[in-house]
Parts: structure tokens; sequence; C-alpha cells
């Protein structure tokens, strides 16, 4: 039984991953842009190439990508560098691979993704239970306007007010950046990582704000729901503590379906940060896509999706491994 | 209307949304008498004026003839009434029609999901457990778990000229992922209906399959479908601000993601314009909350339950 759930889980896992892998291949195909002509020709009109190298020029580029191949050759052989984690070259600079573009950019995306999220679930999770909780005062559900109006707004255009209020009005953060321009690159000394914690809080506040409200009030639904149970009627007729009736009996209950939500709000939080990254012109994955988008640099663009789909992914693969053993009631015939 | 009105006193979730888009779209629609629609393109006024009014014009007003040339000198005082930014476009004229484009959008974007979550869910929930509820399904989980905006991306970077998109054809590629969650939404709901009576009762006077689905499911499960509706346009304008906030599509236009772009691109915030930040930006949220809201509101008429508990 254990052992179909976890096959199932992968076999849903692939079928994402073929699914990305095939659309990064087949949009191309499907669309009238040529990336390689349109890079060459802009290079051509820059120095001043003639027409008849030109054409030699595009040959050459496409039989380097393999693109002067049979169609079902290119997409055997596209789906087989993908297995090997080989997701080409930039066109734009031709000898960086788009893999190199990654791991030089993944690390600030990751900081500042991950710390988001884990501090958004913990702020929202805990708000929502209090908001949820009967005996809360009740001057805390002023909180919950707030949590959906930020809820409902994208992280970019909350981003665009917190850099002018905070950080060009009050001066408190930096405007842009992920550290000073002046500054020496020294990632073992103190005063550096100081420094780029700083200009990381920002963005991070920013995607923490939109994605607490939806922490919070999946919580609250929750514990509502919790509170009707009749073990809670039981506990608190034994006389519980408060404290304990919230945090053992509630709270650890209503718990659980927060951590299945975690998949979606991954790629809310992923996409959020995209936006976020370009108005602060972070250096992450996101201002890597922008400027791709910019210069139709089409192998960086469908690299960097591909690598975020996997990566997300992968992140709900295994909280969906550990999920049954957080809770004991799910069955592991038919998954949820 | 006064039995609508004391139902929106118990579920104010609802009355507060509408009232917002209402709001909303009269600013949208009867703003349009006040401004010129040339005024929300570049290089219509003078640039970086902070929120005045053209004092000048309004002293012609009382000197011209008519009501329309009246109104055109009341037009020209006002371009400047909510500032203009760097390329000289009046915010206010680019807000009135920003806001109606940026909402026609996301509507094509949700009518085009919820026309297909409809289909899709209410064929593969009735008859769940076939293979198509099988193949819908697993489409729907796979599509659902990337996220939708990195394909739009996608989608958008590679289809066309991505400079030349109009609305109709932003609205097109944003509705690419828009119709995913509606058909799971709509299935399972379906699926908890098929088992009631009255769905019984149907199948045993010899209703057919797709007789039951349009003359028995489809009305009861109305409201619901409404309120996918609401969520389906909100996904769309979440969706399209993002691309337009990426600088893809028509960059000319005043849509409201667009505004967002531009603003971003000359810097606003270094030069303290305020007026060019939070106008788009209130008004984005405006927009955004009272979708969200009406989608809360119509959440409670869809099911009564949710309601009695909270």
């Amino acid at each position: 039984m254990r052992l179909q759930y976890i096959l199932r889980r992968l076999a849903f896992l692939i079928g994402v991953i073929w699914t990305a892998a095939t659309l990064n291949w087949l949009l191309p195909h499907l669309a009238p842009r040529d990336p390689v002509v349109e890079q060459i020709t802009q290079q051509v009109a820059m120095q001043g190439l003639s027409a008849d190298a030109l054409e030699e020029q595009i040959a050459s580029r496409k039989a380097l990508f393999g693109l002067d191949r049979p169609l079902w050759q290119q997409y055997l052989d596209y789906m087989w560098r993908i297995l090997h984690f080989d997701l080409g070259f930039s066109i734009n600079n031709y000898p960086t691979t788009v893999n190199q573009l990654i791991a030089q950019s993944v690390w600030y995306t990751l900081g500042v993704v991950g710390t988001a999220t884990i501090l958004a679930f913990f702020i929202g999770t805990l708000l929502g239970a209090l908001l949820g909780w009967q005996k809360s005062p009740k001057i805390l559900s002023a909180l919950i306007p707030p949590l959906m109006i930020f809820q409902a707004t994208p992280a970019f255009v909350i981003a665009l007010v917190l850099i002018y209020y905070l950080a060009f009005r009050a001066k408190l953060f930096p405007l842009s950046r992920a550290w000073d321009m002046f500054i020496t690159v020294d990632w073992s000394d103190i005063k550096f990582l100081l420094n780029v914690v700083h200009h990381a809080m920002l963005p991070a506040l920013s995607l923490i704000l939109v994605s607490v409200g939806g922490w919070g009030l999946g919580m609250r639904a929750m514990m509502v729901t919790v509170e009707g149970d009749d073990y809670m009627t039981f506990a608190e007729a034994k006389g519980l503590k408060g404290t304990r009736l919230f945090f053992r009996y509630a709270l650890r209950n209503a718990l659980l379906p927060q951590i299945t939500s975690l998949a979606v709000r991954l790629g809310t939080i992923v996409s959020g940060s995209t936006l976020v990254e370009v108005y602060f012109q972070y250096p992450g994955l996101g201002s890597r896509l922008n400027n791709a988008i910019g210069t139709f640099d089409y192998y960086v663009i469908s690299g960097i999706v591909f690598f975020l789909v996997t990566g997300i992914a992968l992140t709900t693969f295994l909280v969906d491994m550990v999920y049954p053993l957080l809770d004991p009631r799910i069955s592991y015939q038919r998954g949820t | 209307m006064g039995e609508f009105l004391r139902y929106v006193q118990r579920n104010p979730s609802l009355g507060w949304g509408l009232g917002i888009l209402l709001l909303l779209l009269l600013f949208s629609t009867v703003g349009r008498i006040f401004v010129n629609k040339d005024d929300a393109y570049a290089l219509a006024t003078i640039p970086d004026l902070p929120p005045t009014l053209d004092s000048e014009y309004l002293d012609k007003m009382g000197e011209v003839q008519g009501f329309q040339a009246k109104l055109e000198q009341l037009r020209l005082a006002m371009r400047p009434t909510f500032g203009t930014d760097s390329q000289g476009k009046g915010l206010l004229a680019s807000l009135v029609y920003g806001t109606g484009m940026t909402l026609q959008i996301g509507a094509i974007a949700g009518i085009i999901g919820i026309g297909i979550g409809t289909i899709l869910g209410f064929v593969s929930g009735y008859y769940a457990g076939s293979l198509f509820d099988n193949i819908v399904t697993s489409i729907v989980d796979v599509v659902l778990t990337m996220p939708g905006f990195l394909i739009l991306i996608l989608i958008a970077s590679s289809l066309a000229d991505p400079d030349e998109l109009e609305v109709a054809q932003m609205g097109l590629i944003v509705s690419v992922t828009s119709w995913a969650f509606p058909t799971r939404a709509i299935r399972s709901q379906v699926m908890s209906m098929r088992e009631r009576p009255f769905v019984m009762m149907a199948k045993l006077s010899g209703m057919s399959g797709p007789e039951i689905i349009l003359k028995e499911l489809m009305p009861n499960l109305l409201p619901y479908l409404v309120m996918s509706l609401a969520q389906s346009v909100y996904g769309g304008v979440m969706g399209s601000l993002g691309l337009q906030g990426l600088g893809i599509g028509d960059r000319r236009q005043p849509w409201l993601g667009m505004t967002i772009y531009w603003l971003n691109y000359y810097a606003a915030f270094l030069r303290g314009m305020w007026w060019w930040i939070l106008e788009p930006v209130g008004v984005i949220i405006l927009l955004l909350t009272s979708l969200t809201l009406i989608s809360f509101g119509l959440d409670e008429v869809a099911n009564p339950r949710v309601r009695r508990r909270v």
C-alpha cells in the first residue's frame, strides 16, 4: 500500500517534469519567432556584416544548437539533454550555459523566497490560529481586512509602496541590488554579510506581506472547524487550561491542512518573487528571467522556467512523502 | 432591490466588493466624459506635473460659447488633476481608460476559463471514474502544480511579438492557465451533488446524462459558478498585471500594469513622484480587493453553511 502511494506520487512528479520539458521544446516550434535568426540579425545590424555571411552564420549557429535535424530527433535529443540537467547555452552570450547562469543567481532567490516562506508560514499560522480562536480579544479581528487586502494584491505592487516609503522617504532600507555598490565582496566578512541581509529585507518583506494573509485566513477557517469538534468540547469539560487547549488540541490539529497547501503557495510566492526581484534589481532568477525576456534569449527563459517548475514539483513531492508520517489518518490506498 | 440591500447587510463582503467594483466601473465609464482618450497616451501634455488643476483652461471655460466647447475646456483643465508621468501622460485619463481595459483583459480570461472549466468540470464530475474523468483530472493536477505565471511568461514571450499584444490577445494568453482551477472546483461540487436524491430521481425517471447536467445540476450550481467567475476574473487580472509588470504586451497602452512598468522604468520613486506611484497602486488594490470580496461573499451565497459556522 505504502509503495503504491509513493509510486503514484512519483508518476505524477515525472508527469509534471515531462510536461514542462515538452512545453519548453514545443513552444518555439509553434511560434513565428526564431530566437537564433532574431539574435543574429540584431548583431548584424549592429556590426554591419554582409547578407550572405548572415545566411551562413544562421546556418552554422542552427547546426550548433542542433536545429537543422528532423523534428523527432530534436525532441528526443532535447529530452535526453533534459534528463542530464543540460539546459543548453545562452544564445546571447554563447559560451555561457544556462546552468551557469542559474547557479549564479539561484542562491539569492532561494534565500529570499525560503526566508519569506518560513517566516510567513509561522506568522500567518499563529495569527490565523488566534483569529479563529473564540476566546481571543475581539480587537484582533481588525486585522482581517488588511490581511485580505495584502493577500489580494500582487507582491510587486506592495514592493513599490515599500520602496517609496521605507527606502526612499524613510531611508531605512537600501533601494535596490543585493549589496552596496562600493562594498568589497567578501563572503567571510561579517560586515558584508550584514549588508547582504539588509538588502534582502525589503524584497522578503513584500513577499511576507502578501503571503501571510493566505496562511492566516486558511488557518482561521481550519481553527473554526476544529473548535466545533467533539474532542474539543470534551477537553474543555475536563477543565484543561486555555493555553493547553489552544496549542495542543486546536492548533496542532488545524495545522495539517496548512502543509498540503504549501505546494500551491510555493508557486504563488515564486511567481511573486520573480517580479519583486525585477523591481528591486535583485540579482536572483527573476531578474535573469526578465533580462532574458528583454533580449529574447529563449533558452535562458525556458531553462529558468523549467528549473523553477521542477524545483516546486520536487518540493511538493517531498511534502507528499512526509505528510503521511505527520498525519497517520491518511490512507495510502487512495492518495488525497 | 430592498430585499437585496437587506441581504447585503448580512453579507458585508459581497456588499463592499460589489460597491467598490461599481465605483471603479463608474470611474472608468462616466469618467470618460471628463477626459480625452489621447491624454492617456504619451506626449499628451507637460511631463512630471504634480496633481493640479490647469486654471488657464478653467478661466477660458467661462469665455467660450456652447456646451461642447465648454466641456472641451474642462477636459483640458482636468488633464493634470491626478498629475502626469514623465512621458506626459495624464494619469487621470490613463487610469480612467486603463482600469476598464485591465478589467476587460481579466474578464476575457475569466469567461474563457469558466467556460472551459464548466464543460470539463460538469462532464468529468458527472461521469466520475470514467476514462474522460481520469484524463481531465490528471491534466488538471499537472497544470495546477506548475506555477501558472511562469508558464504565462514562457508562452507570452515565445508565441507572438510580445510588444504588439492587444487587450483581447492578452486575455487569450492569460486564459491558458485560468481554466484548470475552475475545472477542479466545479468537478468536486458536481460530484457531491451527483449523489443527492433529486438527481437519483431524475435518473430513475429516465433523463439522460447530458439532460441531468443541463436541467438539474447546472441551475443548482449557478451561485457557485458565479463565484468561480469572480475568482477567475481575479486570476486573469493578476496574471495580466504580472506580465505587464515585466513589460510584456503593448507598452503604449494605459493598462494598469503598464503604468506600473513605466513608473519603475523611469524610477518614479527616486524623483519623489508619489502621485505616479500611489494612484495606480491604489486602483489596483481596490480592483483586486473588490473581486476577492465578491468571491468571498458569493461563497457564502453558494455554501450557506459556511456562514453559520464562522
